[in-house]
């Protein structure tokens, strides 16, 4: 009896390459379109979570999140001393504050003198500033690194999040989502 | 001038690559056929060349010769001797360098040693081999040229990764791109044989010395780098599942699958296009592994050297190498029967399971890796990681291994059950006992249980086939299985106790006090201040004893701050006994709860109960490949000798 | 005299951390009293993402982030909370991004689908191969 020597089916054959021109589209799309390394926080449209922080400085309001929600849009600015970006970015929220915008701090993971020596160094725009030193406040936002800013609107609602530095270029779009919230 | 001559060498290699490449094409053909006589001399001449390159970088790095880029980038004069040396390869320009180095050198010991295939089969392997090598040469010299010089001078370099200066990771890269390039031959020969159409035992016997060789490489790269990522991360873990380590996991997993069907074609001629296969395959997840390494395209705690600009280029390469041998295998496989049949029941169908199952760890690995990737292209970011890889590689890691206890006593061809079924009561039996043990003992999750049970039963039946045999008479092929075989074992051990019975300790302790991790009593003694060649640390002094009478030793656990680039990294302390092993970290100094005066140190403690099983299992899979690739070359070189003895003496008979 | 230098070299080395993140989250590197407890932590922090690390569960990570993390965790369990409601908490905020172990969503179902389509594959390659009659001749 011959039994013919069996051979792969013709399918199979070709398998190996279809799946390997699948890897490399893949791959392509992501080479040319660069990943975004930031994780945004997926509460953008929900309400700001409750919170109350205590006083970060002695002589300056700590911050309830009861505040963000009195009819006003706010920047919320979550910071630190130790964070260098947060130095790039003190102009612009300085800049900010001299418009009228109200800018409420989460300062994360810091102590008293540090802070106090941040804000000689770098100004100081913070109407209130919360003192979150176990970081949990800035997991309730979902923020994921330092700094990051938040458009919170007059009823509380999380309208937009900035994630890095803010730069000179990023004002426009910040002003913008503001005025939106305002509303 | 040492740099201009490594550039030197390196145009001169990839010249001769080409020149490989041309004259083993055309010497297949008839009017070329003369020029296949330069093939090999060349081939060797290209491998010294890039060994010389590779020399000068090596050179040039250990003077910490400022005014090249590549040293003031990544090295420094204030660094031990063998850091500065192993700064040659620790970033993208030097181990690509190292890459081609190897592969000239795996090509060059080619061209030398094998003769059993036919020539125009060596030829056509030859050829293939120098296609891929004139890939990376063009990537070295147009897109990361290592011996690029610098105007001004800088001062002093950037220096090396903290968490690269430690000798265990200084040779863990050279190791692994040994294995990887290692089955860059196996690729060659792939090629050779899908161009001439020989696929055969002869075939699988010329390439399977090299696949051992590469395999042996890479299990012991990455049960070194296994190690070195549990003692250097300072938490404790050991595989993380990360794309790094799932890159360097994935062509072992094509190697080992590989080696095995090589096994069924060189004794029975069967599984013959499959074995081609996975011949292509080994090598290109190299490719792959490096390629989502270097390209930084999937982010990872031990993506030190990453680049997304280069990755366009490695992915041409990808494309052209691996795209092109799959076309060339789907064009030809057609033609390729898979040889001899089998019965599911024999030795041939326990091998076709083993390779069943790794391919599809190798799929589940590979998916997963990728598929964040995927879902960011489709706009949304996951994660996966280990609750998804261990469950799901576990889905077919058990079967293979239920398998493997059965397999080597098999027969080829066709055997029954019933003659295997009595010599596997005793580790059934084990099995069973281990199972009830860990049940009673209690808290232990499933994928450990079944871990540690299967590890018992398989110890035992990994030893099988020694049974009933003249044990030095028994061939070191045999003897390389069941050791390797009794390594997975050891390893399956060490893994699931280690995830089963460790005991964590987070303290913070004031000097003096003593703490209890497991048996362990652990007393902080003193934290004083060290200072290492480039860097500072603060030691810990531990005084540990282990049960209620142990013996007191010391452990020194240290906080180290390098100042170039400045960093800080946790050196643990480790203590084996033959039961486990304790680990100590020293964390920083806890924050003074008020009134406090003394200050106290954190401390992370674990004891890890037979936690080093896992990396003396993973060298003992590596010494079984030893064994066998010894018994192999041995064997090859006595038939050598015969051959030339008889030919010799028919030349004088003829005379 | 290594150990003056060491010394020194530390003075020296200050000003730099000088502006460290300093956490008081208390369970950074602090276990819960209740073995039981600690190991549902443990079990959970192996299978969240370090949102700085990249590539790192906070069970393995020295950032500071991942110390606020382990924290919240064990507040939590201490405070009754399942590791699996813990764990929606954070997936609402981050995404599916902060858990390594992926949710079985319209998103990932291929993930858990591969094993099927492996086994599929090598049964139709393999459905012909094997005759019962061993080598068939």
């Amino acid at each position: 009896m011959s039994d013919l020597p069996a051979k792969a089916p013709r399918w199979a054959i070709w398998l190996p390459l279809a799946l390997f021109l699948g890897f490399v589209a893949l791959v392509i799309v992501g080479l040319y379109r660069p990943a975004d390394r930031n994780v945004a926080s997926a509460l953008v449209g929900k309400s700001m979570p409750q919170f109350d922080l205590p006083a970060a400085l002695p002589g300056r309001p700590g911050l309830d999140s009861k505040v963000l929600a009195n009819g006003k849009p706010h920047l919320v600015n979550v910071f630190a001393s130790w964070c260098i970006p947060c130095r790039v970015e003190a102009p612009q929220l300085g800049a900010l504050a001299k418009a009228g915008v109200p800018i409420e701090g989460i300062s994360v993971r810091d102590t008293t003198e540090n802070l106090q020596g941040f804000l000689q160094t770098n100004g100081d725009p913070f109407q209130r500033i919360g003192a979150d030193d176990d970081g949990k406040v800035q997991l309730a936002l979902g923020s994921s690194g330092v700094p990051e800013t938040y458009v919170v609107d007059g009823k509380g609602t999380i309208v937009y999040q900035h994630i890095g530095e803010i730069r000179p270029e990023h004002l426009g779009v910040l002003l913008e989502k503001l005025k939106e919230a305002g509303e | 001038m040492i740099a201009e001559l490594g550039l030197a060498a390196l145009w001169l290699a990839a010249a001769l690559a080409a020149l490989q490449l041309v004259s083993g094409a055309l010497g297949l053909t008839e009017r070329g056929a003369v020029l296949g006589g330069a093939v090999r001399p060349v081939a060797v001449v290209q491998g010294g060349l890039a060994l010389l390159a590779f020399a000068c970088l090596i050179y040039v790095f250990s003077v910490t010769d400022l005014s090249v880029k590549l040293v003031a980038l990544n090295s420094h004069s204030m660094k031990p001797l063998v850091f500065k040396i192993a700064g040659a390869w620790g970033n993208h320009e030097g181990s690509m360098l190292l890459w081609v180095t190897v592969m000239g050198l795996g090509g060059a010991f080619v061209a030398l040693v094998e003769k059993r295939l036919p020539e125009r089969t060596m030829l056509a392997t030859l050829a293939g081999q120098a296609f891929v090598s004139l890939g990376f040469y063009a990537f070295l010299l147009f897109a990361s040229n290592p011996f690029e010089r610098l105007s001004p001078v800088p001062m002093e370099g950037n220096g090396l990764n903290p968490l690269l200066q430690d000798l265990g990771l200084a040779f863990h890269p050279p190791t692994l791109y040994l294995g990887y390039v290692g089955l860059s031959i196996a690729f060659s020969f792939a090629i050779g044989a899908l161009v001439t159409r020989e696929v055969g035992p002869a075939f699988a016997k010329a390439m399977r010395p090299w696949v051992l060789g590469a395999w042996i490489f890479l299990t012991v790269g990455i049960t070194a780098g296994s190690y070195w990522a549990y003692y250097e991360l300072g938490w404790g873990g050991w595989w993380f599942w990360d794309p790094v380590e799932n890159a360097s996991l994935m062509p072992w997993l094509a190697a080992t699958a590989l080696l095995h069907s090589c096994g069924v074609l060189a004794a029975r001629n069967a599984l013959r296009a499959w074995t081609i296969m996975l011949g292509v395959v080994a090598f290109s997840m190299s490719m792959i592994g490096t390629f989502l390494v270097r390209s930084g395209i999937l982010t990872s705690v031990h993506a030190f050297a990453v680049d997304p600009q280069r990755g366009t280029f490695i992915l041409a390469l990808l494309a052209i190498y691996i795209g092109g041998a799959l076309v060339l295998f789907g064009l030809r496989a057609a033609t390729v029967t898979e040889g001899e049949r089998f019965a599911f029941v024999s030795r041939e169908g326990a091998l076709v399971v083993n390779n069943v199952m790794l391919s599809a760890i190798l799929g589940i690995v590979l998916f997963g890796t990728l598929y964040p990737l995927f879902a960011e292209a489709m706009g949304a970011k996951v994660s996966v990681g280990p609750p998804y890889f261990n469950p799901m590689s576990a889905l077919f890691a058990v079967p293979m291994l239920v398998v493997l206890m059965v397999g080597p006593l098999l027969r080829w061809r066709r055997d029954k059950f019933g003659r295997v079924g009595r010599e596997l009561v005793i580790p059934a039996m084990l099995i069973v006992a281990a199972g009830i043990c860990v049940l009673v003992l209690g808290g232990v999750a499933l994928l450990p249980w079944i871990g540690l049970a299967l590890s018992v039963g398989l110890g035992w039946a990994s030893l099988l086939p020694l049974k009933g045999r003249n044990l030095r008479r028994t061939p070191l092929p045999i003897w390389g299985m069941v050791v390797a075989h009794f390594g997975i074992a050891v390893a399956l051990f060490g893994m699931s106790s280690e995830s089963a019975f460790s005991v964590e300790k987070l303290v913070a302790v004031r000097m003096g006090e003593v703490t209890q991790v497991g048996p362990w009593g652990v007393k902080l003694d003193t934290v004083e201040p060290v200072a290492g060649p480039n860097w500072t640390a603060m030691e810990a002094r531990l005084l540990v004893r282990y049960g209620i009478d142990g013996k007191v030793t010391r452990m020194l656990p240290q906080s180290r701050s390098f100042w170039a680039p400045p960093q800080q990294t946790s050196e643990s302390a480790l203590l084996t006994r033959w039961n486990g092993q304790l680990y100590a970290v020293l964390g920083g100094e806890a924050p003074k709860v008020d009134g406090e005066k003394q200050s106290r140190w954190q401390l992370r403690l674990w004891w890890k109960p037979f936690a080093p099983l896992i990396w003396i299992g993973g060298l003992l899979i590596a010494l079984g490949g030893l064994l066998a690739l010894v018994g192999r070359v041995a064997a090859d070189v006595r038939r050598i000798v015969a051959k030339d003895k008889i030919a010799y003496r028919r030349e004088k008979q003829g005379r | 005299m290594k150990r003056l230098i060491a010394l020194v070299a530390l003075a020296l080395a200050a000003p730099v951390f000088a502006q460290e993140e300093q956490s008081t989250a208390p369970y950074a590197y602090r276990q819960l009293d209740d073995p039981a407890q600690e190991t549902k932590a443990q079990d959970l922090m192996e299978t969240l993402r370090c949102l700085q690390c990249q590539g790192q569960s906070i069970a393995d990570s020295d950032a500071p982030i991942a110390g606020s993390m382990r924290s919240l965790v064990r507040e939590r369990i201490k405070a009754g909370e399942t590791p699996e409601q813990i764990r929606a908490w954070l997936i609402e905020r981050y995404g599916d991004y902060v858990s390594y172990a992926p949710q079985l969503t319209g998103l990932t179902w291929p993930l858990f689908a591969v094993p099927g389509v492996l086994l599929l594959i090598a049964f139709l390659l393999l459905r012909r191969r094997f005759s019962a009659k061993g080598a068939g001749q």
